[in-house]
């Protein structure tokens, strides 16, 4: 079994979100980690492995910067690792991102790929679902829990109160929820031999077929940004500290004073 | 000469701090205040491969260098100064001294359970009447047909009683030298718990690492097969005592973690305390502070990672690894007791990380050889 992981480096938003001037994320001031839903879908092919053994591929596209987060998959227990990377590949919104992956992707054997939901710079949730529409196979999205039987995938998917349990034959497409568990720690000899005995495969634009400049880069990407802009902080709100009864009655009042209720 | 770390030694540095972030330090001052031996965080160990980074693969081991593991014992030590020398003990005390004496045969059937870490390892040398004075030492080793006869007992063993397996020196034969002078010949040997005749003695209720597991060894005509005789018979002295060179390399690094530990907190601190209407750290008494400190900790940093890169290029490191471990120790030992002076009173309080630490750093300067013993080792080197 071939599983095709696709993972993202991005900024560590824990200690808040830093712009350019230009409104564009502030890469270089904030940490890069591999993003949390991704390591999660990184998590579950690495479990199918250990348990029915299966070739587990790395795959992101990004900056030369992007070879720390697959040597990090590969010092978990990725077997492969593949960084997409070409200047004319920058500034690639969802479309330009999913054309890009799903054309490396062409290049590859698989039997199931897993992305993560969505990453926490952009947050969209797009790119997994497009690229499976590139590939032209199913896609099952928000998977919090992925069992395989046979040749297919029976994936729990997240659906507000409840969850739909979903088969799909492979080859197809997961998107993760970091919910779907909680990815192992990378061991001290993983990281000796992410670094001393494998190798990461660099493609540039040339390697990828089937592929319109159209649909790359800058240039092929249909959307543009109006505004960005960071969480909007919660005021420091207000602490009271009389009885139970007395507490009750002081919120209704102030709920009505906001016109809320 | 380069001091930058590699990407690999970055990346392992960052697992480290990230594990001890995350899985010790929320439990650090439990373990301290109930003296619980950390059971749960050693098993996490062990899946992460803590417990064997600088033994080869071939035997279960993680394959990585002597550096990659200093600083683990160095990141765990940050947060909880119990669970740096739980590792440190298992490492260079237990699994070092079988992959460098042990047989085939040997590492086989005991290095690759311990560097899994489904057996953790202890070394037992110290007597009651014999600490620095190693020779001092009373337990005797008598080979009876196919078994070797241990009787006497050993003090303040880390890892006593959670431990699967212990190196234990005792002396296998008496011997006069041409002026008549008797001379103990010690030999080292690998024995499992549960060898009958070996039995633990009281727990010890220290003043720091409370949650260690540090008690008393009874050897009552034990008995163990022949065959786990480590290295050649007489040889046991020197065998403990380059063993406890490694050793020390990784107080040093236990010593480094808990003065780096303590001065990470204090800067916290000293930027959220206010005195005289403005923050301590705006002081210039507490930035001179801060400022000695963080060069001595620099020093001793270098101290132990130049110990730990002679451990894995040269076959003799006793000098680095006597210097890394009385620097680093006695570094500990006053940065910790000037960071409790700057938190002031909330420092004497044991709600604060910087009081156990400041508890925790003494055992450096005393266990794995004392300050006193690196200064003999350091001056026989000099005076040679």
């Amino acid at each position: 079994m071939k599983i095709i992981v696709c993972i993202k480096q991005v900024p560590d938003t824990k200690g808040g979100v830093k712009f350019n001037p230009d409104g564009t994320l502030d890469r270089a001031s904030m940490l890069a980690i591999m993003n949390p839903d991704d390591k999660a879908g990184l998590e579950a092919a690495l479990r199918i492995k250990d348990e029915m053994g299966a070739e587990v591929t790395v795959l992101t596209m990004g900056l030369p910067k992007a070879e720390e987060a697959l040597r990090e998959a590969l010092a978990m227990g990725a077997d492969k690792a593949i960084l997409v990377t070409d200047r004319v590949l920058g500034g690639a919104d969802t479309w330009a991102t999913s054309s890009t992956v799903a054309a490396a992707i062409r290049n590859l054997d698989y039997d199931l790929i897993i992305t993560g939901r969505q990453a926490i710079d952009g947050d969209t949730a797009q790119v997994g679902p497009q690229i499976a529409e590139h590939l032209n196979i199913p896609v099952i999205s928000y998977a919090e829990e992925i069992k395989i039987e046979g040749d297919s995938v029976i994936v729990k998917r997240q659906y507000e109160d409840r969850y739909h349990e979903v088969k799909a034959k492979m080859p197809c497409l997961i998107t993760a929820l970091s919910e779907l568990n909680v990815p192992r720690y990378m061991t001290p000899g993983g990281i000796f031999d992410a670094y001393d005995e494998k190798e990461i495969t660099v493609w540039g634009r040339n390697d990828l077929k089937d592929l319109d400049d159209g649909d790359i880069g800058l240039a092929g990407s249909p959307t543009k940004i109006a505004k960005a802009s960071d969480k909007v902080r919660k005021g420091a709100g207000e602490r009271i500290n009389f009885g139970t009864a007395e507490s009750v009655e002081y919120i209704f009042d102030k709920l009505k004073e906001k016109h809320i209720i | 000469m380069d001091f930058a770390l590699s990407k690999k030694h970055e990346m392992a540095r960052s697992l480290f701090k990230d594990f001890a972030e995350t899985e010790v330090k929320p439990l650090a001052q439990e373990v301290d205040e109930t003296e619980k031996f950390p059971a749960e965080t050693v098993a996490k160990m062990a899946k992460a491969g803590f417990l064997g980074i600088p033994v080869p693969k071939e035997y279960g081991g993680q394959g990585c260098d002597p550096l990659t593991y200093i600083m683990c014992v160095e990141e765990l030590s940050k947060v909880c100064g119990t669970t740096g020398v739980i590792v440190s003990a298992h490492t260079s005390l237990c699994i070092d001294p079988i992959l460098t004496y042990g047989t085939e045969e040997q590492k086989q059937k005991y290095v690759a359970p311990l560097a899994k870490g489904e057996k953790l390892g202890a070394f037992a040398l110290t007597e009651p009447g014999a600490g620095t004075d190693a020779q001092g030492a009373q337990t005797k080793a008598v080979l009876d047909g196919d078994e070797w006869v241990l009787n006497g007992s050993k003090c303040f063993i880390t890892n006593g009683k959670v431990a699967d397996v212990y190196i234990v020196i005792a002396i296998t034969s008496v011997t006069e030298d041409k002026r008549g002078r008797k001379k103990k010949n010690f030999s080292a040997f690998i024995v499992d718990k549960g060898a009958p005749g070996f039995s633990f003695g009281t727990k010890e209720k220290k003043m720091g690492i409370r949650g260690s597991s540090t008690y008393e060894l009874i050897f009552e005509d034990c008995r163990i097969p022949k065959e786990n005789l480590l290295g050649p018979e007489g040889k046991g002295f020197p065998i403990a005592m380059h063993t406890l060179d490694g050793g020390r390399i990784g107080i040093a690094a236990q010593a480094l973690g808990i003065a780096e530990g303590a001065l990470e907190r204090t800067i916290e601190y000293t930027k959220e305390r206010k005195q005289f209407g403005r923050a301590i750290a705006q002081q210039q008494n507490t930035q001179f502070k801060l400022a000695d400190m963080a060069t001595r900790i620099e020093a001793a940093k270098l101290l132990v990672y130049k110990a730990a890169m002679a451990k894995a290029t040269q076959k003799v490191y006793s000098v680095e690894a006597a210097k890394a471990k009385l620097f680093a120790a006695e570094t500990a030992m006053a940065v910790t007791t000037e960071c409790v002076q700057l938190f002031g009173g909330y420092g004497y309080i044991r709600e604060y990380d910087v009081e156990r630490m400041m508890r925790d750093a003494k055992i450096t300067e005393i266990y794995e050889g004392t300050s006193e013993v690196q200064r003999m080792v350091i001056s026989g080197a000099l005076l040679k």
